[in-house]
């Protein structure tokens, strides 16, 4: 019998399991346990519409209040749970209560991959990761504020965007040879570099940073070719690490995340997790992976809860994944490694194109800069295996979802 | 405020008062409104917030943009009044709108 489940972590995969608990009928006692002090909220606006001020906080909310309330939803935010005794079901809290529990699902995401170079730690000198993180850069921002970015993947462009929207001077350096170079496709890199030069953001990359100097706050960022850039600000992205030590510390397996099962179980069979700690396989792709992303932590939450339930349920799913940068929507969906060939469908100078990944006619991934409708014909396709016709892929006039 | 009415999935009538301002998704979200998933919360990526609005208030909303009409091509049973609702910003003009919330998203 299962009457007590906690969760660990608010937010979207805790928010969204909660949901899904109770709605598939569970009536015992759920407890949420989260160190930020705020309500379950959508974290995407924070380098977006929130950070630009043209969002408030409480848009962010998943539910409002009376929604916990009325689902008998045990709130503990804004404390830590700070030891996890998986042999006694037991968790610990920051002010010494200790909960028992009959299944627990982790949801403890990741945090920012912290700079280590000398400096890193003035004043002036933030990341952006929660709710907490914006207000302190907000301070900061005025037209003119010269702001320097260190890191040109999505949390770097999106805030760079929504900086130079408020018009500040912007600057993003990059150490590979090109924006996004991890996620997106040479020629999609080039037209979110172009498309940042244009609205006036100065992307430098190739460009270690070795130091940040400054007084009594960071005044400048220094780089390996010895260049330096006045700073008034500077916002760290290089990346996010899993969230583990709680797991890890009570001997639960993790490599690169919490190493868990297609039914979002770890190593102890009462305990469960989803979102960015998971390390998880993919079946549709046929290995393991981690991934960072709202849909992921959605539907592994969503997963999990039918599992915490005994109903056995597996995640299969395609990922997906956006970024909006001044006015262009990126929508990607898949997985693009293990591709042998790219197709472009459409032209880049007509700010409306997708490159789609295929290994023989199995298309694996396609990136969507502004074209709604490859992406979601690629949804399904990409789920449904199809086999593709490549010469009809590349051209344009011809629908994805006929391109078979 | 504008009063919005949803008929939930299952046949459910749910009343919310919405704050002008905010959108047709987020007052649905935030009220627990069965059906509407809102996966990527408002940001035209996903469409599973998906909903039919009342035939006679179409006229009063600002007309789909073409992202929006990409996503719903794909979208589970799309008709002629179909929208996605983080796309329909709510304005004081829409006190009383009827809403559906389809069956399914996707």
């Amino acid at each position: 019998m299962i009457s007590t489940i906690l969760i660990i972590g608010g937010g979207q995969a805790g928010a969204q399991a909660i949901d899904t608990l109770r709605r598939e009928g569970f009536g015992g006692r759920l407890v949420l346990i989260g160190d930020e002090a705020e309500l379950p909220y959508q974290r995407p606006p924070l380098s977006k519409k929130y950070l630009s001020g043209e969002m408030t906080a409480d848009r962010l909310l998943f539910r409002h209040r009376a929604f916990y309330d009325e689902h008998r939803v045990e709130l503990k935010l804004g404390i830590q749970a700070v030891r996890l005794d998986a042999a006694a079901r037991q968790v610990e809290l920051a002010d010494g209560e200790k909960l028992s529990y009959d299944r627990l699902l982790l949801c403890l995401g990741a945090g920012s991959r912290q700079l280590t170079c000398p400096g890193a730690t003035l004043p002036g000198v933030h990341y952006l990761r929660g709710l907490s993180d914006v207000a302190p850069i907000q301070a900061a921002f005025k037209p003119q504020a010269r702001v320097v970015i260190v890191g040109g993947g999505y949390i770097g462009l999106e805030t760079a965007a929504t900086c130079r929207q408020i018009g500040c001077e912007v600057t993003v350096l990059e150490m590979a040879d090109r924006i996004m170079n991890r996620v997106v496709a040479p020629l999609v890199s080039e037209y979110f570099a172009r498309e940042h030069r244009m609205h006036g953001v100065n992307i430098v990359c190739d460009m270690r940073v070795v130091r940040l100097e400054g007084a009594c706050r960071v005044e400048r960022v220094v780089c390996a070719d010895g260049s330096s850039h006045a700073a008034d600000l500077v916002i760290v992205g290089v990346g996010a690490i899993a969230t583990t030590e709680l797991a890890s510390t009570a001997g639960l397996a993790c490599d690169n995340g919490i190493v868990v099962d297609e039914y979002c179980r770890t190593s102890d069979a009462a305990i469960y997790a989803a979102g960015d700690c998971t390390n998880h396989p993919s079946l549709r792709f046929g290995r393991r992976v981690r991934l960072e992303s709202v849909d992921n932590a959605f539907e592994q939450a969503k997963t999990a809860a039918f599992n915490l339930l005994d109903r056995r349920v597996a995640h299969d799913r395609v990922p997906w994944f956006w970024s909006d940068q001044f006015d262009n929507k990126l929508l990607i969906v898949g997985l693009s490694q293990d591709y042998d060939r790219q197709v472009l469908r459409g032209d880049p100078a007509s700010r409306s194109f997708s490159v789609c990944y295929l290994k023989g006619r199995e298309l694996l991934a396609v990136e969507a800069v502004n074209h709604s409708k490859d992406y979601m014909a690629a949804r399904k396709l990409i789920a449904e295996r199809a086999l593709l016709n490549p010469e009809k892929l590349g051209v344009s006039e011809v629908s994805l979802k006929d391109s078979i | 405020m504008a009063k919005i009415v949803f008929t939930e999935p299952g046949g459910g009538r749910r009343e919310i008062d919405a704050p002008v301002g905010i959108t047709l998704m987020e007052a649905a979200r935030q009220n627990g409104v069965q059906g509407v998933v809102a996966q990527c919360g408002g940001a035209c990526a996903c469409a599973t917030c998906h909903v039919y609005i009342d035939a006679s208030w179409l006229a009063r909303l600002e007309p789909r943009e073409e992202m929006e009409e990409g996503m719903l091509e794909m979208a589970w049973e799309p008709r002629d009044n179909s929208r996605l609702s983080c796309q329909v910003q709510i304005t004081a003009d829409l006190d009383g709108l009827q809403v559906t919330v389809p069956q399914r998203q996707r």
